[in-house]
Protein backbone atom coordinates (compact mmCIF):
# COMPACT_ATOMS: atom_id res chain seq x y z
CA UNK A 1 0.00 0.00 0.00
CA UNK A 2 1.14 3.52 -0.65
CA UNK A 3 0.65 6.63 1.13
CA UNK A 4 1.71 10.04 -0.89
CA UNK A 5 2.49 13.01 1.61
CA UNK A 6 2.66 16.19 -0.03
CA UNK A 7 4.61 18.71 2.27
CA UNK A 8 3.84 22.55 1.55
CA UNK A 9 4.79 26.12 3.17
CA UNK A 10 2.24 27.93 4.71
CA UNK A 11 0.90 30.18 3.09
CA UNK A 12 2.86 33.25 3.64
CA UNK A 13 6.13 31.90 4.07
CA UNK A 14 8.65 33.01 2.34
CA UNK A 15 9.44 30.48 -0.85
CA UNK A 16 12.67 32.11 -2.36
CA UNK A 17 12.83 28.75 -4.43
CA UNK A 18 9.22 29.86 -5.89
CA UNK A 19 10.64 33.11 -6.39
CA UNK A 20 13.14 32.36 -8.26
CA UNK A 21 11.34 29.68 -10.43
CA UNK A 22 8.62 32.35 -10.70
CA UNK A 23 10.85 35.13 -11.88
CA UNK A 24 12.84 32.61 -14.48
CA UNK A 25 9.44 32.02 -16.08
CA UNK A 26 9.17 35.67 -16.71
CA UNK A 27 12.57 35.67 -18.42
CA UNK A 28 11.31 32.71 -20.19
CA UNK A 29 8.67 34.88 -21.95
CA UNK A 30 5.44 33.39 -19.90
CA UNK A 31 3.08 35.54 -18.60
CA UNK A 32 0.49 35.43 -16.44
CA UNK A 33 2.12 33.41 -13.80
CA UNK A 34 1.55 34.88 -10.75
CA UNK A 35 3.45 32.86 -8.01
CA UNK A 36 5.11 29.81 -7.81
CA UNK A 37 4.99 27.57 -4.12
CA UNK A 38 7.78 24.72 -4.07
CA UNK A 39 6.61 21.88 -2.06
CA UNK A 40 7.92 18.15 -1.77
CA UNK A 41 6.59 14.90 -2.08
CA UNK A 42 7.22 11.43 -0.27
CA UNK A 43 5.94 7.86 -1.54
CA UNK A 44 5.59 5.81 1.25
CA UNK A 45 5.49 2.24 0.73
CA UNK A 46 3.94 0.47 3.66
CA UNK A 47 2.58 -2.85 4.69
CA UNK A 48 -1.28 -3.68 3.56
CA UNK A 49 -3.47 -3.28 6.17
CA UNK A 50 -6.80 -1.20 6.98
CA UNK A 51 -7.07 1.96 5.34
CA UNK A 52 -7.60 3.84 8.02
CA UNK A 53 -4.10 2.40 10.14
CA UNK A 54 -2.07 3.19 7.61
CA UNK A 55 -3.44 6.78 6.81
CA UNK A 56 -2.65 7.21 10.64
CA UNK A 57 0.98 5.91 10.23
CA UNK A 58 1.53 8.00 7.50
CA UNK A 59 0.46 11.01 9.26
CA UNK A 60 2.02 10.19 12.30
CA UNK A 61 5.58 10.13 10.18
CA UNK A 62 4.53 13.31 8.52
CA UNK A 63 4.28 14.89 11.70
CA UNK A 64 7.33 13.87 13.42
CA UNK A 65 10.03 13.76 10.93
CA UNK A 66 8.44 14.63 7.03
CA UNK A 67 7.26 18.29 7.61
CA UNK A 68 8.47 20.53 10.24
CA UNK A 69 5.08 22.45 11.70
CA UNK A 70 6.67 25.93 12.19
CA UNK A 71 6.54 26.71 8.50
CA UNK A 72 4.85 23.62 6.54
CA UNK A 73 1.64 21.94 6.19
CA UNK A 74 1.18 18.52 4.90
CA UNK A 75 -1.68 15.87 3.38
CA UNK A 76 -1.50 12.30 3.08
CA UNK A 77 -3.34 10.20 0.11
CA UNK A 78 -3.29 6.41 0.47
CA UNK A 79 -3.41 4.20 -2.47
CA UNK A 80 -5.09 0.46 -1.58
CA UNK B 1 35.31 23.40 32.65
CA UNK B 2 35.04 20.36 30.01
CA UNK B 3 33.76 21.17 26.85
CA UNK B 4 32.08 18.37 24.61
CA UNK B 5 31.62 18.73 20.57
CA UNK B 6 29.11 16.37 19.18
CA UNK B 7 30.39 14.47 15.59
CA UNK B 8 27.61 13.85 13.73
CA UNK B 9 28.26 12.26 9.71
CA UNK B 10 28.47 15.20 8.09
CA UNK B 11 29.71 17.22 10.88
CA UNK B 12 32.62 19.50 9.26
CA UNK B 13 33.36 22.00 11.88
CA UNK B 14 33.72 19.78 15.04
CA UNK B 15 37.50 19.69 15.00
CA UNK B 16 37.67 23.69 14.10
CA UNK B 17 35.70 23.67 17.79
CA UNK B 18 37.48 21.15 19.31
CA UNK B 19 40.92 23.25 18.49
CA UNK B 20 39.44 26.31 19.09
CA UNK B 21 38.79 25.47 22.90
CA UNK B 22 41.81 23.23 23.11
CA UNK B 23 44.26 25.68 21.29
CA UNK B 24 42.88 28.85 22.28
CA UNK B 25 40.34 29.05 24.95
CA UNK B 26 42.68 25.84 26.76
CA UNK B 27 39.81 24.07 28.48
CA UNK B 28 39.53 20.80 28.32
CA UNK B 29 37.20 19.20 25.46
CA UNK B 30 36.52 16.07 23.96
CA UNK B 31 34.80 14.34 21.22
CA UNK B 32 31.43 13.44 21.54
CA UNK B 33 29.88 10.22 19.05
CA UNK B 34 26.16 11.18 17.45
CA UNK B 35 26.01 7.48 18.03
CA UNK B 36 26.91 7.35 21.70
CA UNK B 37 24.18 8.85 24.86
CA UNK B 38 26.89 9.41 26.91
CA UNK B 39 27.78 12.94 27.55
CA UNK B 40 30.82 11.89 29.64
CA UNK B 41 30.44 14.63 32.11
CA UNK B 42 30.67 17.67 30.00
CA UNK B 43 29.44 21.60 31.72
CA UNK B 44 28.91 23.00 27.88
CA UNK B 45 27.68 20.39 24.39
CA UNK B 46 28.74 22.63 21.24
CA UNK B 47 26.43 21.26 18.12
CA UNK B 48 28.80 22.28 15.31
CA UNK B 49 29.18 23.21 12.40
CA UNK B 50 27.99 21.12 8.87
CA UNK B 51 26.04 19.19 7.03
CA UNK B 52 24.57 16.17 9.92
CA UNK B 53 23.26 13.70 7.51
CA UNK B 54 23.81 15.28 4.74
CA UNK B 55 21.17 18.04 5.92
CA UNK B 56 19.01 15.91 3.72
CA UNK B 57 14.93 16.76 3.92
CA UNK B 58 15.42 19.96 6.36
CA UNK B 59 19.39 20.56 7.84
CA UNK B 60 18.83 19.33 11.35
CA UNK B 61 15.60 16.96 10.74
CA UNK B 62 17.64 14.02 10.71
CA UNK B 63 20.29 15.04 13.30
CA UNK B 64 17.82 15.68 15.91
CA UNK B 65 16.67 11.96 16.22
CA UNK B 66 20.09 10.51 16.55
CA UNK B 67 21.24 8.95 20.17
CA UNK B 68 23.26 11.44 21.34
CA UNK B 69 20.28 14.07 20.50
CA UNK B 70 18.12 12.71 23.05
CA UNK B 71 20.73 12.95 25.95
CA UNK B 72 20.99 16.35 24.67
CA UNK B 73 17.95 17.42 24.78
CA UNK B 74 17.24 15.83 29.07
CA UNK B 75 20.87 17.75 29.45
CA UNK B 76 19.36 21.13 27.82
CA UNK B 77 16.28 20.74 29.65
CA UNK B 78 17.99 20.55 32.77
CA UNK B 79 19.62 23.33 32.51
CA UNK B 80 23.19 22.28 30.77
CA UNK B 81 24.87 24.69 28.40
CA UNK B 82 24.13 23.73 25.03
CA UNK B 83 25.73 25.59 21.75
CA UNK B 84 24.18 25.09 18.61
CA UNK B 85 26.44 26.68 15.47
CA UNK B 86 25.34 26.86 12.14
CA UNK B 87 24.08 23.68 11.59
CA UNK B 88 23.88 23.12 15.18
CA UNK B 89 21.49 25.81 15.53
CA UNK B 90 19.83 24.28 12.75
CA UNK B 91 19.70 20.90 15.19
CA UNK B 92 18.49 22.65 17.61
CA UNK B 93 15.25 23.97 16.34
CA UNK B 94 14.43 20.74 14.75
CA UNK B 95 14.67 19.34 18.42
CA UNK B 96 12.11 21.85 20.04
CA UNK B 97 14.90 23.24 22.58
CA UNK B 98 14.67 26.39 19.93
CA UNK B 99 12.05 28.18 18.59
CA UNK B 100 11.53 28.99 14.96
CA UNK B 101 12.85 27.20 11.77
CA UNK B 102 15.40 28.55 9.18
CA UNK B 103 14.50 29.04 5.30
CA UNK B 104 16.40 28.88 2.49
CA UNK B 105 18.81 32.29 2.37
CA UNK B 106 17.02 35.40 0.58
CA UNK B 107 19.61 34.99 -1.69
CA UNK B 108 19.15 31.23 -2.23
CA UNK B 109 23.11 30.94 -2.48
CA UNK B 110 25.48 29.20 -0.05
CA UNK B 111 27.16 32.67 1.98
CA UNK B 112 30.63 32.55 3.44
CA UNK B 113 31.73 35.43 4.48
CA UNK B 114 33.14 37.63 7.61
CA UNK B 115 29.54 39.74 9.25
CA UNK B 116 29.36 41.73 12.21
CA UNK B 117 26.93 41.16 14.15
CA UNK B 118 25.65 43.18 17.39
CA UNK B 119 25.05 41.74 21.05
CA UNK B 120 21.78 42.29 22.26
CA UNK B 121 21.77 39.89 25.09
CA UNK B 122 24.38 40.04 28.28
CA UNK B 123 22.51 37.89 30.70
CA UNK B 124 23.27 34.64 29.21
CA UNK B 125 26.60 32.72 30.21
CA UNK B 126 27.66 33.27 27.10
CA UNK B 127 27.28 36.87 26.87
CA UNK B 128 27.36 38.28 30.38
CA UNK B 129 31.04 39.72 30.43
CA UNK B 130 30.29 42.06 27.15
CA UNK B 131 28.87 45.08 26.96
CA UNK B 132 25.17 45.71 25.36
CA UNK B 133 25.70 46.21 21.57
CA UNK B 134 29.09 45.05 21.51
CA UNK B 135 29.86 44.59 17.90
CA UNK B 136 31.62 41.18 16.79
CA UNK B 137 33.34 40.47 13.96
CA UNK B 138 32.60 36.61 13.06
CA UNK B 139 32.30 34.77 9.86
CA UNK B 140 29.35 32.87 8.48
CA UNK B 141 28.91 29.84 5.87
CA UNK B 142 25.34 28.66 5.25
CA UNK B 143 22.74 28.37 2.25
CA UNK B 144 19.52 27.96 5.24
CA UNK B 145 19.91 30.67 7.91
CA UNK B 146 17.09 32.82 6.98
CA UNK B 147 15.78 32.64 10.35
CA UNK B 148 11.66 32.60 10.08
CA UNK B 149 9.10 32.21 13.35
CA UNK B 150 5.70 33.31 13.60
CA UNK B 151 4.95 37.00 14.82
CA UNK B 152 4.10 35.96 17.94
CA UNK B 153 7.15 34.19 18.59
CA UNK B 154 9.88 37.15 17.24
CA UNK B 155 7.73 39.58 19.81
CA UNK B 156 8.18 37.09 22.32
CA UNK B 157 11.88 36.66 21.83
CA UNK B 158 12.50 40.09 21.28
CA UNK B 159 10.48 41.16 25.17
CA UNK B 160 12.09 38.83 27.19
CA UNK B 161 15.71 39.28 26.08
CA UNK B 162 16.21 36.12 24.05
CA UNK B 163 17.73 37.81 20.50
CA UNK B 164 21.51 37.36 21.39
CA UNK B 165 22.98 39.11 18.28
CA UNK B 166 21.24 40.33 14.70
CA UNK B 167 23.35 41.29 11.88
CA UNK B 168 24.67 44.61 11.51
CA UNK B 169 26.85 47.23 9.40
CA UNK B 170 30.43 47.99 11.53
CA UNK B 171 29.23 50.31 13.49
CA UNK B 172 25.99 48.50 14.39
CA UNK B 173 23.38 50.10 12.13
CA UNK B 174 20.55 47.51 11.29
CA UNK B 175 19.45 47.02 7.86
CA UNK B 176 18.47 44.94 4.90
CA UNK B 177 22.13 45.48 3.36
CA UNK B 178 23.68 44.27 6.26
CA UNK B 179 21.62 41.21 6.47
CA UNK B 180 23.41 38.62 4.66
CA UNK B 181 20.52 36.01 4.66
CA UNK B 182 16.90 37.40 4.92
CA UNK B 183 16.61 36.28 8.89
CA UNK B 184 13.34 37.97 10.51
CA UNK B 185 14.37 41.36 12.44
CA UNK B 186 18.29 40.29 11.53
CA UNK B 187 18.62 37.69 13.98
CA UNK B 188 21.68 36.52 14.06
CA UNK B 189 21.28 34.13 17.29
CA UNK B 190 18.57 33.25 19.62
CA UNK B 191 18.89 31.79 23.32
CA UNK B 192 15.91 29.75 25.12
CA UNK B 193 14.15 31.15 28.42
CA UNK B 194 17.15 30.02 30.88
CA UNK B 195 19.66 31.12 28.79
CA UNK B 196 21.97 27.96 28.58
CA UNK B 197 20.87 26.96 25.33
CA UNK B 198 21.99 29.39 22.87
CA UNK B 199 22.09 28.86 18.56
CA UNK B 200 23.85 31.09 15.98
CA UNK B 201 24.54 30.94 12.90
CA UNK B 202 28.15 32.80 12.37
CA UNK B 203 31.06 30.79 13.72
CA UNK B 204 32.55 32.25 16.33
CA UNK B 205 35.24 28.97 16.57
CA UNK B 206 36.54 30.07 13.56
CA UNK B 207 37.33 33.59 14.67
CA UNK B 208 39.59 32.78 17.46
CA UNK B 209 43.08 34.38 16.09
CA UNK B 210 43.87 37.31 14.52
CA UNK B 211 45.61 35.32 11.44
CA UNK B 212 41.98 33.90 11.17
CA UNK B 213 40.60 37.59 10.16
CA UNK B 214 39.03 38.27 13.69
CA UNK B 215 39.70 36.79 17.21
CA UNK B 216 36.55 38.16 18.23
CA UNK B 217 34.51 34.67 18.76
CA UNK B 218 36.91 34.53 21.84
CA UNK B 219 34.87 37.05 23.75
CA UNK B 220 31.84 34.25 24.07
CA UNK B 221 34.22 31.79 25.06
CA UNK B 222 35.89 33.53 27.39
CA UNK B 223 31.89 35.06 28.83
CA UNK B 224 30.74 31.11 29.20
CA UNK B 225 33.97 29.90 31.07
CA UNK B 226 34.00 33.01 33.33
CA UNK B 227 29.92 32.33 33.63
CA UNK B 228 30.68 29.22 34.81
CA UNK B 229 34.19 29.00 36.54
CA UNK B 230 33.35 31.78 38.74
CA UNK B 231 29.36 29.59 39.60
CA UNK B 232 27.42 32.80 38.55
CA UNK B 233 25.14 30.60 36.30
CA UNK B 234 22.35 32.96 36.74
CA UNK B 235 19.55 32.39 34.21
CA UNK B 236 18.11 35.06 32.09
CA UNK B 237 14.27 34.48 34.25
CA UNK B 238 16.32 34.99 37.64
CA UNK B 239 17.98 38.27 36.48
CA UNK B 240 14.34 39.42 35.31
CA UNK B 241 13.05 38.34 39.01
CA UNK B 242 16.00 40.46 40.29
CA UNK B 243 14.92 43.24 38.22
Amino acid sequence: MKAIVTVRLKPGVLDPQGVTISNALGSMGYSGVDEVRSGKIFELTLDNGDVAAVRAKAEEIADKLLANPVIETYTVEVQP
Amino acid sequence: MKFGVVTFPGSNCDYDAFTAVRDIVRQPVEFLWHGDADLKGCDLIILPGGFAYGDYLRAGAIARFSPVMKSVIDFANSGGLVWGICNGFQVLLEAGLLPGAMLKNRSLQFSCRQVYLRTENTTAPYTRHLEPGTILEIPIAHSEGNYYAPVKILDELEASGRVAFRYCSADGQLGDQFNPNGSARHIAGILNENGNVLGMMPHPERAVETILGSADGCRLFDSVVKSITAGSAKSISDQARVA
